[in-house]
């Protein structure tokens, strides 16, 4: 088994990078797959709380860098799901205490034991970014339909390509149809004219996210939720297979169409 | 003699060992200054880690070889070789050295790929798209073939062509010529500047066309392009 590094990345802060992560890596493990995710913003740590596995850290990611844990030691199970682990990051140090062959060392030796490593990238484009982007077989950019996130997203993506990572894929997070329709949003149409990489799914617009978040429930365990199950989607075309895109809105169709448009261009 | 040498063969430390960049230049005659450089201090190189820059050069696996062998001899490892030339980056990646140090520089001024000449100007093409943060300055006229996103920054001392959607900032004539001209597929840059005037584009009505920006007037106007007109 050699495990597939996806790096959860964005520029700009809040637009659910850290959401992203918890469930795609719930919605991997509770499909069988041995997941481990990394979260990489050491200093402002939130992938444990998202997750509801914040009163389980004992060692942390700095602790399994300089040595003062063994690596197993620092990995905490969520028992929610068969086989899914979380690596905190240091709440009282800062991004400098990780190199970024820190973390192609770490990921190497996860490597073997898992299908997937999935580090929650910090926001930004300096050290936290660097280390997360450095051990990372694909890279997964999450944007909103706002100017101001698609253009962080046009940023990171160009870092990307610099660095030989391959084409980044697309997560069009918290698009709101109703909003869209009346013109008054960005159309995934429009954001996929200027980034020009592969789309990967679209989350709507969904406030039991917030709510899920906050219990620390990841919403894919919610199997009614629209956004919960744009997740496992995503979480299936990441391992390959080819899911249409779902409706967002039955009524004119008109993601109907993008879809349609999408398979037909896209693979 | 020492100036010269310090033009053609530039030395940094970096955190994975040490960063040589060479400039312009017969290869011969880098390698010949660089190996040169390297013996008249040959107890500070002596055990370095050492990444090449080598510019535009195209080098071959023979004269890449030859170099990491000489440096290996004087004991100093040579693991990486940065280019801007697809060539050399695939003749390192057949030596198994890296095409890459850890920091990525989009930001870098992208040097000419390769030079073509209209109207005895020099022309940079470059063939990527230009997203945010990326910038391209060059001393001519600057053909794209992709888009120009906003956030990204093209200046020329000539004339731009995208071939593409620009919606970035761009500056013709830099250094002052107005007869410099902006063109592309989709002329929506954040900003247009044409030697010293500059304009903002304004709402688009109705459907993107191929433009032509010039001075006129003392005004920056974008004009429908016509083949009739032949562009001047």
């Amino acid at each position: 088994m050699s495990a597939t590094v996806v790096t959860v990345s964005s520029g700009k802060g809040g637009v659910g990078k850290t959401t992203t992560t918890a469930n795609l890596a719930v919605a991997l493990a509770s499909n069988g797959q041995k997941v481990v995710c990394i979260d990489g913003d050491i200093g402002l740590r939130n992938l444990d709380v998202v997750m509801g596995l914040e009163n389980r850290i004992v060692y942390d990611l700095v602790d399994v860098v300089e040595g003062r844990c063994r690596l197993r030691q620092a990995m905490i199970r969520d028992k929610r799901v068969p086989e899914l682990y979380l690596i905190p990051a240091a709440q009282t140090r800062d991004k400098s205490a990780v190199s970024p062959s820190d973390m192609v060392r770490l990921c190497d030796e996860l490597r073997p034991d898992f299908d997937w490593i999935i580090i929650d990238s910090p926001a930004g484009i300096e050290r936290g970014f660097r280390n997360a982007l450095a051990p990372a077989d694909t890279v997964l950019v999450v944007t909103n339909p706002e100017v101001s996130a698609v253009r962080d997203a046009d940023r990171i993506i160009g870092l990307v390509e610099a660095e030989e990572k391959g084409p980044a894929r697309l997560i069009l997070n918290r698009l709101n149809p109703v909003l869209v329709r009346r013109g008054e949003m960005l159309t995934p149409q429009d954001v996929l004219e200027l980034l020009a990489i592969e789309l990967i799914g679209i989350v709507p617009e969904d406030d039991h996210v917030v709510m899920s978040t906050n219990r620390g429930q990841p919403i894919v365990l919610d199997a009614k939720s629209r956004a919960g199950q744009a997740f496992q989607n995503i979480a299936r075309r990441l391992r390959g297979e080819k899911v249409p895109f779902m409706d967002l809105e039955e009524k004119d169709g008109f993601f109907n169409r993008l879809s349609r448009m999408l398979r037909a261009g896209g693979n | 003699m020492v100036n010269e040498k310090r033009v053609l063969v530039q030395i940094k430390g970096v955190r994975d060992g040490l960063l040589v960049t060479l400039g312009e230049g017969e290869w011969g005659e880098l390698q010949t200054a660089l190996l040169a450089h390297i013996q008249e201090r040959a107890s500070f190189f002596q055990g370095a880690r050492l990444a090449l820059d080598v510019g535009n050069h195209i080098l071959h696996a023979a004269e890449m070889g030859n170099l990491r062998d000489q440096l290996s001899e004087m004991g100093i490892s040579l693991w990486a070789v940065l280019s801007n030339s697809p060539t050399t980056e695939q003749t390192a990646q057949i030596l198994g050295l890296a095409t890459r140090m850890f920091t990525p520089r989009p930001e870098r001024t992208i040097k000419p790929a390769s030079a073509a000449h209209a109207d005895g100007e020099p022309a940079l093409l470059v063939r990527r798209t230009l997203r945010s943060g990326m910038r391209v300055t060059f001393q001519g006229n600057v053909i794209v073939l992709g888009d120009v996103n906003p956030g990204a920054e093209i200046i020329a001392s000539g004339s731009v062509l995208v071939w593409g959607r620009l919606r970035g900032v761009v500056h013709a004539g830099a250094e002052g010529d107005e007869k410099a001209v902006v063109g592309a597929l989709d002329l929506h840059p954040m900003q247009l500047r044409i030697a010293s005037v500059a304009s903002v584009t304004p709402e688009r009505r109705g459907k993107a066309q191929p433009e032509i920006a010039r001075i006129e007037d003392g005004l920056v106007v974008a004009d429908p392009w016509d083949t009739k007109e032949g562009g001047r």
